[in-house]
């Protein structure tokens, strides 16, 4: 890591263990991680790696059971349940794979509905205006008022992505975000992502079990049982901007 | 989060689910409704009986020949039944009770009528020149009798509305001539009307005529069978009715009440009963309507548990971007609010048109109060909050990793 970067999260010896019935599971054994703001990072392992846990911790839904996570500087891990929900509204962007958008409501007020659990939410007419220019951000096209059941997995995933940048977060999680997505439907994913991290400077941690989607990162860290055994720089970075265009035409999704 | 808001997504998350969330209403529907029919019942039934009053004059105390009561091993006749009450008792009350404004020997009984060839079977009640405005009657037509008809005996008559449409359905009744048990009587006037009383019965089917002539012309007794008083003011019944009760045990040489041989009962003690009897009616039709709002309530406890369930994801995820725990609170609690109170606002219209329909489609006495309608809707909205508070508290205590996962 380069000197001179601002460090945005510092993760010190972080261990994570639950109770199922009478076993306890280590998820996390002693974990270091520190990510600088504006890097695309993302954390591959198979399932079972801790990695889930992992992603749990740092979108603060969690709390580790020792260890250290500082966020900005500012130790976090042991926040009450509301100060995590209201860090999370202001500093943590959530993509999912399976979308998570809320049925029957449509694409702008899905993206909208962060702003509303902010403490100074804005007017509606304010709320709109952000959400619109959001959704032009990821490429959403005219369709802002349809339905989840009414749009293409891609296109539910970039109202996904504009709700997560709503309230202009410090991070962009995104947990398997391809993972229900055709191939060219998720380089499109990724160029809307590799731009945003390019343009707006915006941190990602991309969580993937897939090691040809890690290498659109800047850097790559594997999980094993619980421990991250390997950290590195991608080397080849794909560019999903590029891969695009040299796919075969199609009907534009 | 901001109430206007999380009305709003309240608002929404009904809609959505319009039929089911009709259906849940309909519970609490019900149970306002029957709850504002029953009050409104029970408030027609007593303004009914205060009107009754109203119209015997508020201030009206009787005392009857004869005791309710039984002395020890003698069995006694019902008021009306012995001869011991007399003018001189009538006269001496209102000598000696200061709180009594005015005083007309009774007596009463039924008679045959006879006009031309119209023939009715009524009642008579005797009374002096008083009596009338002691019992809060009025002379329509005609004249009320004198003092000196009174003293003299004379037969003439006052007919109640009822009696002179029937003996003189095309005629003006005021000095014509009927005939009581035979006897002629002279019409003196006719009385206004006072229309049926709560039990349905007419009380203008009846012929007002001087006491002694009762007494001596058609029933042949000497003593009296009652004395009608009206109390210088409502405040002065109760008063009056103890001070005449010491004096004509005083005069009657009387030392144990059980003894009695005279009653005296005021309008309002007659009253009571009445009115005892609506409200224990009113409170009993009260609680089984308040039974059916409580299950309308546990009908939006199940559909507001059903719909945490259903809608675990979405909870998740709202956590996920940053509700607390008291803004899923909130949102569920507003949800199960917004339907009780909903359904108590149709509630309270329908209950309203139920109440209309009895009375006009069964002539039952009802009165809506405001208060009536207040009641029902707090109660209702205290049955959404109620019974809302369990699910949004499940709601709000989900975790969110599971909640996000939940298929």
């Amino acid at each position: 890591m380069a000197d001179g970067e601002r460090l945005l999260v510092q993760i010190v010896d972080l261990k994570k263990s639950y109770v199922v019935g009478d076993v306890t599971v280590h998820a996390l054994r002693g974990l270091d991680l520190e990510i600088a703001k504006g890097t695309f990072l993302a954390v591959v392992g198979a399932s079972g790696s801790g990695k889930s846990t992992f992603m749990n911790i740092v979108g603060l839904l969690d709390r580790p059971t020792s260890g250290r996570y500082l966020l900005e500087g500012e130790d976090v891990s042991g926040f009450d349940r509301d100060r995590r929900a209201q860090l999370r509204n202001r500093k943590i962007g959530f993509v999912f794979q399976s979308f998570n958008l809320l049925p029957r409501t449509s694409a702008l007020e899905n993206v909208e509905l962060p702003m509303l659990y902010s403490p100074d939410a804005p007017a509606a007419a304010a709320r709109h205006a952000r959400a619109q220019a959001l959704l032009d951000v990821v490429g959403l096209g005219p369709r802002t008022h349809h339905t989840p059941s009414q749009l293409s997995g891609g296109q539910q995933q970039r109202v996904a992505i504009a709700r997560a940048l709503v309230n202009d977060p410090e991070i962009l999680l995104a947990d398997e975000p391809t993972g229900n997505l055709d191939t060219r439907t998720s380089v499109e994913i990724m160029e809307v992502l590799q731009r945003l991290n390019r343009d707006q400077g915006l941190t990602i941690i991309l969580i993937t079990h897939e090691h040809d989607i890690a290498e659109y990162a800047h850097r790559e860290v594997t999980f094993r049982d619980g421990r991250v055994v390997s950290d590195r720089k991608v080397e080849s970075r794909r560019d999903a901007a590029l891969e695009r265009a040299a796919l075969p035409e199609e009907a534009v999704t | 989060m901001k109430l206007r808001n999380v009305l709003r997504i309240a608002m929404v998350a009904i809609r959505r689910n319009a039929v089911r969330s009709a259906l849940t209403m309909l519970g609490v529907i019900i149970g306002v409704a029957s709850v504002i029919a029953m009050i409104s019942l029970g408030s027609g039934a007593r303004a009914a009986i205060d009107e009754q009053i109203q119209q015997q004059g508020t201030n009206v105390i009787y005392v009857s020949a004869g005791s309710f009561g039984r002395g020890p091993g003698v069995a006694r006749g019902g008021a009306g039944s012995t001869s011991t009450l007399t003018l001189d008792d009538a006269q001496a009350i209102v000598r000696e009770v200061l709180t009594v404004a005015r005083m007309s020997p009774m007596a009463r009984g039924r008679a045959q009528v006879v006009a031309a060839n119209q023939n009715w079977n009524t009642s008579v009640e005797g009374g002096d020149e008083d009596y009338i405005v002691i019992r809060n009657w009025a002379v329509a037509s005609g004249d009320d009798f004198t003092a000196r008809d009174v003293a003299v005996a004379e037969k003439v008559a006052l007919l109640g509305p009822t009696v002179a449409r029937t003996l003189f359905p095309d005629s003006d009744p005021v000095g014509q001539i009927i005939r009581v048990k035979n006897l002629p009587f002279r019409v003196l006037g006719v009385l206004t009307s006072k229309g049926q009383n709560q039990w349905g019965q007419d009380q203008d089917d009846v012929i007002v005529a001087p006491y002694t002539t009762v007494q001596k012309k058609l029933l042949g007794i000497t003593y009296l069978q009652q004395i009608v008083l009206s109390a210088t003011s409502s405040d002065n019944v109760e008063p009056a009715a103890v001070d005449i009760t010491k004096l004509m045990r005083q005069r009657h040489k009387i030392q144990d009440p059980a003894d009695d041989d005279f009653t005296v009962r005021t309008v309002e003690e007659m009253a009571s009963t009445r009115t005892q009897m609506a409200d224990t009616m009113t409170m009993l039709l009260m609680s089984v309507a308040s039974v059916s709002l409580l299950v309308g309530g546990i009908g939006i406890m199940n559909i507001m548990l059903v719909s945490v369930t259903e809608r675990t994801r979405e909870i998740g995820l709202r956590m996920a971007v940053g509700a607390r725990t008291r803004d899923i609170l909130r949102q569920f609690l507003a949800e199960a609010v917004s339907l009780s109170i909903v359904g108590g606002a149709i509630g309270v219209v329908l209950g309203l048109t139920v109440s209309r329909v009895l009375t006009s489609g069964l002539g039952w006495p009802t009165l809506i109060t405001p208060s009536a309608i207040v009641v029902a809707f707090a109660f209702a909205g205290a049955v959404g909050v109620f019974f809302g508070f369990y699910p949004a508290r499940k709601a709000a205590e989900l975790d969110p990793i599971e909640a996000l996962r939940y298929e």
